[in-house]
């Protein structure tokens, strides 16, 4: 086990703010002969599949001597057992071309537990349909993507905007743009709009463009549905 | 230190230089110590405008690549000694024009004068997020048609995302200059009306400068309209614009089709 230092870069040139961050993570040592090794590895993983999924791994070479090309195809093999390789260690610097992780040194020994504990990979937890809500105008050129949920826009969504949202879509102001709901396959959203003025509407990829609209329902407020496969719109009764 | 005013618009030709020179020599005339920078490098008019293109020596690039000095670069309004001009180089390329070399200048400009009034280049490209982004606050210039109005939505949400002002959590005061309007064609449905656009873009109004020869004579003569048309309509509209910029509260007035007559914005339909 060893801890790894990384750089984190944040944006815009010339002013980068760059800063140092330390991070736990498990350092594998293969040693020769690696294809004992790997079977090594195979028989442990039979017993803990899925340890390393989402655990950051580096990679100490101190024990072998590999040639480029080996070490690619060593992490490759890694890869297809699911163990990620975030760093090298003990590897002369020559070795490491373009497509291989970066040169890591300066790790220390930390006890397998703490990092175990440390690096638990988040369980997938059940998301709940989290709405977001959009206080201010979507301007024209903005888009606001939201696949997990409903959206709910306080303003207007200019002419050339456009609000994609995997739940349903709820505009209190104009909507001169496009409006994507259900995104992700939910044939039960809607969108709602105050003033309908809209270039488009569609729900799980079923549209209308502005051309196909009544034109009875122009600046009407109406809500849009899916139902047998086809888009309905209709003025809501108030 | 002095307050930075971009001007822009998103589409060409709806009157971002003309604004620039009339709102710039108003705040002079006002008294006020005024620069008008002109971010439109390799199609720069407003030295045109101002009627100071024979007398550019250094400009912008120059400065923000320190070639020149900033007070090398700086050319003073004949008429108006509070006004000055820094012009935009013809020859280059805008890529010569570095963020933090932009910042510099700005923040020169900022200690030496009352107010900075940027000039941005049309489009969203480099030089108009150049132009917009350290300023303090935003004129929007507009004309009544829909193609303005929605480049200018589009201007309005750069501004809201790529400025510095923006990137620091605050938000950028914005101001509606609607140019070029007709009202006679506003009044036959040609033009959209003050209020569909005020309605489109729900940012505060600035001013509406009526369409009028006035402009092109002024702009031929190399003059702001605000200096050598005086008695113009549209000369009283910038005017007025200038005083609402600087704080002033004045009575917003909408151009009426009989010409020199105005109503009130919410007395008369105007549009």
């Amino acid at each position: 086990m060893s801890e790894v230092s990384v750089l984190s870069a944040a944006r815009q040139r010339g002013a980068m703010p760059l800063r140092g961050r330390s991070y736990m993570a498990f350092a594998l040592t293969p040693d020769p002969p690696i294809a004992d090794w790997l079977e090594g590895l195979d028989a442990w993983l039979r017993g803990s599949s899925g340890f390393f999924a989402g655990r950051p791994v580096v990679l100490d070479l101190s024990a072998v001597t590999l040639t480029s090309a080996a070490i690619g195809h060593l992490i490759s093999e890694l890869g297809t057992r699911g163990v990620r390789i975030m760093g090298l260690e003990g590897v002369a610097a020559e070795k490491l071309g373009p497509g291989l992780p970066p040169l890591v040194s300066g790790g220390r020994p930390a006890p397998a537990e703490a990092i175990a504990a440390r690096s638990q990979p988040t369980p997938p937890q059940e998301r709940a349909p989290a709405s977001l809500l959009v206080e201010s105008a979507v301007r024209s050129g903005q888009a606001i993507f939201h696949p997990d949920g409903d959206v709910t826009v306080l303003g207007s969504v200019g002419s050339g905007a456009e609000v994609i949202a995997g739940g349903s879509i709820h505009i209190y102001g104009t909507l001169r743009g496009r409006a994507m709901a259900g995104t992700s396959g939910n044939r039960k959203a809607r969108i709602f709009c105050q003033h309908l003025e809209a270039e488009l509407l569609a729900i799980d990829g079923y549209y209308r463009t502005a051309e196909d609209l009544d034109m009875e329902l122009q600046g009407r407020p109406v809500q849009a549905w899916l139902a047998n496969e086809t888009l309905f719109i209709a003025e809501i009764d108030r | 230190m002095g307050k930075v005013i971009v001007v822009t618009s998103g589409k060409g030709g709806v009157g971002k230089t003309t604004s620039t020179a009339a709102l710039g020599a108003a705040l002079a005339r006002m008294g006020h110590n005024v620069v008008v920078v002109d971010f439109d490098v390799g199609l720069r008019n407003l030295d045109l405008v101002m009627g100071a293109e024979r007398r550019v020596v250094f400009d912008l690039i120059n400065v923000v690549q320190g070639v020149a000095k900033l007070t090398q670069a700086l050319i003073r309004d004949k008429r108006l000694e509070t006004l000055y001009l820094l012009p935009a180089s013809q020859t280059r390329d805008k890529d010569a024009l570095t963020e933090e070399g932009i910042a510099r200048v700005i923040y020169d400009l900022r200690s030496r004068f009352d107010w900075v009034i940027c000039d941005s280049p049309a489009g969203i490209e480099r030089g108009a997020t150049l132009a917009m982004r350290y300023a303090d606050e935003a004129v929007i210039v507009t004309n009544p048609e829909v193609s303005s109005v929605r480049d200018s939505d589009r201007i309005i949400g750069l501004l809201d995302s790529k400025t510095e002002k923006a990137e620091r959590g605050d938000r950028m005061a914005k101001h509606l200059l609607i140019a070029r309007f007709d009202p006679g064609r506003a009044a036959r449905g040609e033009m959209l009306n003050i209020q569909d656009v005020l309605e489109i873009l729900s940012i505060p109004l600035l001013g509406v400068i009526p369409e009028s020869e006035e402009v092109l004579r002024a702009s031929n003569l190399g003059a702001p309209i605000t200096i050598c048309g005086q008695q113009s309509a549209p000369a009283h509209a910038y005017m007025d614009a200038a005083r609402r910029l600087a704080g002033e509260e004045i009575e917003m007035l909408i151009p009426t089709e009989k010409q020199g007559l105005f109503a009130k914005i919410f007395g008369r339909r105007a549009a």
